[in-house]
C-alpha cells in the first residue's frame, strides 16, 4: 500500500490541480507540499528495513501474458533517488507557488509538476522493465510541457521540442534494449534480472544491449554529444530548472547506469563507454560553464559538468568510486537546486540573470544571498561543506583507479577548478558591493522564495559536519545495490594530511586564479572557439539533423504520395508481381493443371459474363458503357460465389459491386476525360502490369489449389459456433464474436476513411499535389489532373 | 435520369422495403445470412437510391440526421458492447447473453448495430459528399 500511495498520489493531484488551484489562493505552493512531504514521511519510515538489508516489493498483473506487470520494488539506491525526489519536490513546490504567484496558468503548472513528481518516483520504483520505460517516456513527457509552458515564446517552444526528440529518440533505444535484455534472460523484472549479470556479460546481445542502454541514458543525462539540450531547457521557469533539469530528472540516466551496474558494468567495454564519455562531459561542460554570463546558463552547464562526473565515477565502478557517486548525487542536489532557486528569487525581483550586470544584492536579499553563498561554497568544494566530503571521495576514487589514474585524477582536478571558479561567478558577482540601477529595485522576497534554498543550505553544513549519519541509512544500501555487494562505507570530514586534500588545495588555488582571471579567459579567442564548437556547435547540429530529416520525409512523401491513383495502383500492383513471382523463383512453382468436376451450363455462362464483362473495358469509350461493363464482370463474380456455397461472400459481394458503380458514377462523372491522354508506350506499360497482375494471380490460386486442403479452424468454428457463439452463421459469430477484436479494429479503420474523405472532399480547394513538382510526362496533359483539384469550388451545403 | 417518373415511383415503393430488410438481414445475422456489416451495406443503398431519385438534400433530411453523427454512434455502440462485458469481470469482448422467454439477446448483437450504423454512415458520407461536390447528376429539386 505504501509504494502504491508514494507512486500513484502525485498522478491524482495532477488531476484535480486544475481545479483546486483557483481556491487555494496563496497557499497553492504550502498546500501542494503537502503531499511530497508526506510521501517523503512514508519513504522515511522504510528507511530502518532497507538499511537493515531489507527490500519491498509489491506487484499488480496488468499483461501477465507478457510478463508485463505494475511491480514495485524499494531498495537502496532506489530509496535514495526516491527520498531525492520528494524531499526536493517539498521544496520546489512550497517554492514555485510564490515564483508563479498569480500567474494564470498556476494550476495547470501544479499538475504537470505533480504528474512529473509521480512518473519520476515510479520510474526509480519499478520493478518491471516495460514499466519502467512508461514512467521514463512519461518523464519526458512531462518534461516537454513544462519547458514548453511559456507556450507562446518561440524558444520555449523549440527548446521543448528538442528536449522531447533528444530523450525520445534515446527513450526508444532503451527500449529496444530492454526487449533484448528480457530475449537474453527471460524475464522483465528487474529485481529477477539483477542476479543474471554472468549471463548477460556473456551473450551474443551483451554488446547491443550495452550500446542501447547507454543511448537512453547519455540522452536523457545530457552527455556529450547529446548534452546541448539541457541549456536550452532552461527556458523553463525556474522551478522546473532546479527540479526536473537538476536535481531529479536528468539523474534518471544516471538511475539507469546504477540500476543495471551489477548486471552490466566490470567490462572493459563498460568502464571504457561509460567512464570516457563522462569524463569527456564533465571537463568540456565545466570550461564551457565559464563563457556564460547568464546565471541559469552556467548553472545548466555545471549542471551537465556534475551529471559527467557521476558517469564517470559509475564507470570506474570500483567500491570508492561507486560510493563517491552516490554521495556526489546528494552533494549536488543540494546544492544546485538551492543554487538555482536563488537565481529564480533574483530574476523574480530584477528580471535580469546577467553575472556582469548583477552587483549588490546581499543588501536587498540578504537570506537568499546567505543560502546562496552556503551552497556555492559547497560547489566549490570547501570544508566544512558537503560539497567536501564529496569532492575527497571523487578524488579517492581518481587517484585509486589503477588503469590511469593520473588521467582520472587530472580531469577531475581541472574540471573542478572550474567548478570553483563558476561557484565564485554564481556568488560574488551578484552579491557583492553595493547596488546599482538594476538591482535598486529588488525586494526581500516571499518566504516561499527564500524558504527552499535555506533548508537545502543548512543542510550542506549539516551534513558536512556529520556525513557519517548518512553511511548505515543511505549510503551503504544504496552503493552496495549499485555493486550487488554488501559495503560498508566510513564518512568523514577530515582524514588527515591525505594526497586527497593537496588536491583540493590545489583545485580551489586553481579556481580562485581562473576566477581572478576570467574576464580575460572567457573572451580569449580559443575558448570562444570551443564555444562555437562544441555549444552553440552541437545545438546547430541538431537543426541539422532534424532539416535532413524533414527533407528526407518530403523527398520520399513527393516519391510515395506523388497523389495521381494510376501510379498508386501501379505501384501495388508491380510490387505484387514482384513479391509473388519472387516467391514463385525461390520455391519452385509447384501448380498445375487442376482436375475440374462438371461444369454446368449455368458456371460457364457467368464465367464467360465476368471476363467479357472485363475485356469490355477495353474497347468501351462512352463512360456509362464502361462503368456498365465493369459492373457485369462485378456480379457475375457475385453470383459465381452464390453457386459454390458462400452466400453471405455473395451478398456483400452484390451490395459493394452495387455501391462501386454508385461511386465509379459519382467519381467518373467529376473527372474530365481521360482518353487520348496516354501515349503508346504508356498503353504497352499499362497493358503489361495488367497482364502480369492476372498471370501471377491465376498461379497463385493453381498453386493454392495444389495444397494438400486441411481445414481444422472450419471445424474448430463449426464445433464451436453455436455452443460458444450462440449462432447458426459461422461467418457471422466469427465476425461479432470470436475474431471481435479484428472487427473493431476494423470498423474503426471505417470511420477514420470515411471522416478523411469528408475532410478532403470538403476541403475541396487543396492544392494541386503536383503544382511544386516537375509534373512527369503522363500528366502533362492538362485533362488528367487529380479529382481533387478538378472538381467544381466547394458548393454550400444544402441541409433542410 | 433527372425527374425520371418511374424511378421515383420505384424508389418510393422499394426504400421502405430496403430499410425493412436491411434490419431483418441484420437481426437474423447471427444464425442465417446476413449481419451489420451486409444490413448497413443495404440501408445505405437504400438512402442512395432515395438520393438519386429526389436528390441529395431529400435523401440527407429523410435520414434525419448526419452520416458523421451515425458513424460516431456505431462506433460508440460497439466499443460499450465491447467494454460491457469488463464491468462483470469478464474479458474484452465476451459474448453476454440474456434469455427472454425463447428470445436470446447478447452483446455480440448490440456490437452488430454498432456496425450496423457505421457502415450506413460511412456508406453515406461518401456519397453525399462526393454528389455534392459534383452536383450535375441527382435531380436538385426536392419533391417539398
Amino acid at each position: 500500500m505504501g509504494l502504491l500511495f508514494v507512486v500513484f498520489s502525485g498522478f491524482l493531484l495532477a488531476l484535480v490541480a486544475p481545479w483546486l488551484t483557483p481556491h487555494t489562493g496563496r497557499a497553492a505552493g504550502w498546500l501542494y507540499g503537502l503531499l511530497p512531504a508526506a510521501i517523503t514521511g512514508v519513504l522515511a519510515s522504510f528507511l530502518g528495513r532497507i538499511a537493515a538489508g531489507g527490500t519491498m516489493q509489491q506487484s499488480y498483473t496488468w499483461v501477465p501474458g507478457l510478463d508485463v506487470n505494475l511491480s514495485f520494488y524499494l531498495d537502496g539506491l532506489s530509496l535514495l533517488f526516491a527520498l531525492l525526489i520528494s524531499g526536493i519536490g517539498t521544496l520546489i513546490f512550497v517554492y514555485a507557488g510564490a515564483y508563479l504567484r498569480g500567474h494564470h496558468h498556476l494550476g495547470r503548472f501544479f499538475s504537470y509538476l505533480s504528474m512529473f513528481m509521480a512518473a519520476m518516483l515510479g520510474l526509480v520504483l519499478a520493478d518491471n522493465l516495460i514499466t519502467f520505460y512508461i514512467f521514463f517516456e512519461l518523464t519526458s513527457f512531462a518534461s516537454f510541457v513544462l519547458i514548453g509552458f511559456n507556450h507562446d515564446e518561440a524558444p520555449s517552444r523549440r527548446a521543448a521540442w528538442q528536449a522531447l526528440l533528444v530523450t525520445k529518440a534515446g527513450g526508444l533505444a532503451l527500449l529496444v534494449g530492454f526487449v533484448l535484455m528480457q530475449q537474453a534472460t527471460g524475464t522483465f523484472q528487474i529485481s529477477a534480472l539483477l542476479e543474471s549479470g554472468d549471463l548477460l556479460r556473456e551473450h551474443r546481445f551483451y554488446l547491443p544491449i550495452v550500446l542501447l542502454l547507454l543511448a537512453g541514458a547519455f540522452t536523457k543525462s545530457a552527455q556529450f554529444p547529446f548534452y546541448f539540450w539541457l541549456p536550452n531547457a532552461m527556458e523553463a521557469p525556474t522551478p522546473v530548472s532546479a527540479y526536473l533539469h537538476s536535481a531529479t530528472m536528468v539523474k534518471a540516466g544516471i538511475y539507469v547506469l546504477a540500476r543495471f551496474h551489477p548486471v552490466l558494468a566490470g567490462t572493459d567495454l563498460w568502464m571504457w563507454t561509460v567512464g570516457g564519455i563522462g569524463a569527456a562531459t564533465m571537463l568540456l561542460s565545466a570550461w564551457l560553464a565559464l563563457q556564460y554570463t547568464d546565471m541559469k546558463a552556467i548553472l545548466a552547464y555545471t549542471t551537465i559538468m556534475a551529471l559527467g562526473l557521476l558517469t564517470m565515477l559509475l564507470g570506474l565502478g570500483t567500491e570508492v568510486a561507486v560510493e563517491a557517486a552516490m554521495v556526489f548525487v546528494l552533494v549536488h542536489a543540494f546544492y544546485k537546486a538551492a543554487l538555482f532557486m536563488a537565481a529564480g528569487a533574483i530574476d523574480h525581483e530584477v528580471h535580469v540573470r546577467d553575472v556582469t550586470k548583477l552587483r549588490g544584492l546581499w543588501q536587498r536579499m540578504p537570506l537568499t544571498g546567505a543560502a546562496a553563498g552556503l551552497a556555492a561554497v559547497s560547489m566549490a568544494g570547501l570544508p566544512p561543506f558537503f560539497g567536501f566530503v564529496g569532492k575527497e571521495l571523487v578524488y579517492k576514487a581518481a587517484t585509486a583507479f589503477a588503469p590511469a589514474p593520473a588521467v582520472v585524477t587530472g580531469a577531475s582536478v581541472l574540471a573542478n577548478v572550474a567548478l570553483v571558479a563558476a561557484a565564485g561567478l554564481l556568488l560574488l558577482r551578484p552579491f557583492r558591493g553595493s547596488v546599482n540601477e538594476i538591482t535598486e529595485a529588488a525586494h526581500r522576497p516571499a518566504p516561499g522564495l527564500w524558504f527552499g534554498p535555506v533548508v537545502l543550505a543548512v543542510g550542506s553544513v549539516g551534513l558536512g559536519l556529520a556525513p557519517w549519519l548518512l553511511d548505515h541509512a543511505v549510503l551503504g544500501p544504496s552503493a552496495g545495490a549499485v555493486l550487488g555487494a554488501t559495503v560498508e562505507p566510513h564518512l568523514a570530514l577530515w582524514h588527515g594530511l591525505t594526497l586527497e586534500l593537496g588536491l583540493s588545495a590545489l583545485t580551489v588555488a586553481g579556481g580562485v586564479a581562473a576566477y581572478l582571471s576570467w574576464t580575460a579567459l572567457h573572451t580569449s579567442a580559443p575558448f570562444q572557439q570551443l564555444e562555437r564548437w562544441l555549444g552553440t556547435g552541437l545545438d546547430h547540429g541538431y537543426d541539422h539533423v532534424v532539416d535532413g530529416l524533414l527533407a528526407m520525409g518530403r523527398w520520399q512523401t513527393r516519391l510515395l504520395q506523388n497523389g495521381v491513383l494510376r501510379r498508386y495502383l501501379s505501384t501495388v500492383l508491380v510490387a505484387t508481381i514482384g513479391l509473388v513471382a519472387g516467391a514463385f523463383y525461390h520455391y519452385g512453382f509447384f501448380g498445375g493443371p487442376i482436375a475440374v468436376g462438371e461444369v454446368t451450363a449455368y458456371e460457364w455462362i457467368l464465367s464467360l459474363l465476368a471476363v467479357g464483362g472485363a475485356v469490355g473495358t477495353l474497347f468501351f469509350r462512352e463512360r456509362i458503357s464502361l462503368i456498365t461493363s465493369l459492373g457485369v464482370s462485378g456480379f457475375s463474380i457475385a453470383l459465381l460465389f452464390l453457386t459454390f456455397g458462400a452466400p453471405d461472400l455473395a451478398k456483400t459481394q452484390f451490395l459493394i459491386e452495387t455501391l462501386t458503380v454508385i461511386l465509379v458514377v459519382l467519381i467518373l462523372t467529376g473527372v474530365s476525360q481521360v482518353e487520348g491522354s496516354l501515349t503508346p508506350t504508356q498503353k504497352v506499360a499499362n497493358g503489361a502490369v495488367a497482364v502480369g497482375t492476372g498471370a501471377v494471380v491465376s498461379g497463385l490460386v493453381l498453386a493454392v489449389l495444389k495444397l494438400p486442403f486441411e481445414n481444422p479452424m472450419g471445424e474448430y468454428y463449426a464445433q464451436k459456433t453455436y455452443v460458444e457463439g450462440q449462432g447458426r452463421n459461422i461467418v457471422n459469430t466469427i465476425l461479432v464474436d470470436f475474431r471481435a477484436l479484428d472487427t473493431l479494429g476494423e470498423i474503426t479503420v471505417l470511420l477514420a476513411a470515411g471522416f478523411g474523405i469528408y475532410a478532403l472532399l470538403r476541403l475541396g480547394t487543396a492544392p494541386d499535389p503536383n503544382a511544386e513538382n516537375d509534373p512527369a510526362p503522363e500528366d502533362a496533359s492538362p485533362q488528367s489532373e487529380p479529382i481533387e483539384s478538378s472538381a467544381p469550388e466547394q458548393t454550400p451545403q444544402q441541409v433542410s | 435520369m433527372r425527374h425520371s417518373v418511374i424511378l421515383r415511383t420505384a424508389a418510393r415503393l422499394l426504400v421502405p422495403l430496403m430499410l425493412l430488410f436491411s434490419v431483418f438481414l441484420l437481426l437474423r445475422g447471427h444464425n442465417e445470412t446476413g449481419g451489420g456489416f451486409i444490413g448497413g451495406l443495404v440501408a445505405g443503398i437504400s438512402f442512395a437510391l432515395y438520393a438519386i431519385a429526389y436528390g441529395t438534400a431529400a435523401s440527407r433530411a429523410a435520414l434525419r440526421t448526419t452520416p458523421q453523427q451515425l458513424m460516431a454512434v456505431g462506433l460508440g455502440i460497439a466499443v460499450v458492447s465491447a467494454l460491457l462485458p469488463l464491468l462483470g469481470g469478464g474479458a474484452l469482448l465476451e459474448g453476454l447473453w440474456v434469455q427472454w422467454q425463447g428470445i436470446k439477446l447478447g452483446s455480440p448483437v448490440l456490437f452488430d448495430v454498432g456496425v450496423y450504423l457505421l457502415v450506413i454512415g460511412v456508406t453515406l458520407v461518401v456519397i453525399y459528399e462526393l454528389e455534392e461536390h459534383n452536383p450535375r447528376l441527382f435531380p436538385d429539386v426536392s419533391l417539398g
